[in-house]
């Protein structure tokens, strides 16, 4: 997958000036949690499959969520984060939204 | 000694199984089960994995999601499910089933891991066959293994 396309996530991803954005613009986030179930190997497999990430930052994103509980895994506007939630959640991956 | 994998990659695209005519009943009768506790209540506090909230903090948002999606993961998972249990006895699975069975595979887990209260600690320990729950936990182990070997076959293509 090309950088390309994970760019407009990583940009809507920052906050360079949060308090002079109205609130309903603020960014919403997609957070993955950990559970004891999802296999390591199926939950990289989910987020490469749903967000089209390469290998590499799938693993990464699932270890982080492994090793420090949860991950941010998307972001956007609400209606795009309620899209990937629930995704995530028709595949069983244990995610909830808030806004950054 | 070699053992070849239950779900194999062919090449023509399709995905090979080889299970035992008793994991093939197992796979048929699990999703009808599942299919049937989430028919009967949604809500079960044990199928909670199944449906989490989409907002922590706030209710009036959740309730949105919910009567905006519901209806849709629901509806997903029983066509998953269903997928899983027709195909359980064929000997080869489409790309589209395979990501079926990985969903339904899932959702067994998630429903019997719940039940069995399941941490990290559960896969490095040995069944004691004496334990009230040793046959679930057995099921659980296995659901766990046929799992990996799915995203494996899934990751080769």
């Amino acid at each position: 997958m090309s950088p390309a396309t994970l760019k407009p996530a990583e940009v809507e991803l920052g906050e360079p000036e949060q308090q002079d954005v109205p609130e309903q613009d603020r960014p919403w986030i997609v957070i993955v949690w950990n559970d004891p179930i999802n296999l390591m190997s199926y939950v990289t497999f989910v987020l490469q499959k749903l967000f089209g990430y390469s290998r590499e930052k799938a693993t990464k994103l699932m270890l982080q969520v492994h090793n420090e509980g949860k991950a941010v895994v998307s972001g956007g506007t609400r209606e795009k984060a309620e899209h990937d939630v629930a995704r995530l959640h028709s595949h069983g991956l244990w995610a909830t939204m808030r806004q950054d | 000694m070699f053992v070849p994998s239950p779900i194999e990659r062919t090449p023509d695209g399709d995905f090979r199984l080889r299970l035992s005519a008793g994991e093939r009943e197992l796979l048929t009768s699990l999703p009808t089960e599942l299919t049937a506790l989430i028919e009967a209540d949604p809500a079960d506090p044990g199928l909670r994995r199944l449906f989490p909230p989409a907002y922590e903090h706030d209710e009036e948002s959740e309730d949105e999601f919910r009567r905006l999606m519901h209806e849709e993961l629901l509806a997903g998972r029983r066509e998953a499910l269903e997928v899983l249990a027709e195909s359980a006895r064929s000997e080869r699975l489409s790309g589209e089933q395979l990501d079926a069975w990985l969903r339904a595979l899932t959702d067994l887990r998630l429903a019997l891991g719940t039940r069995l209260g399941v941490t990290e600690d559960t896969y490095d320990q040995e069944i004691d066959p004496d334990h009230p729950q040793a046959y679930e936990l057995s099921v659980f182990a296995y659901l766990s293994w046929l799992q990996e070997q799915a995203v494996a076959a899934a990751l080769e293509s």
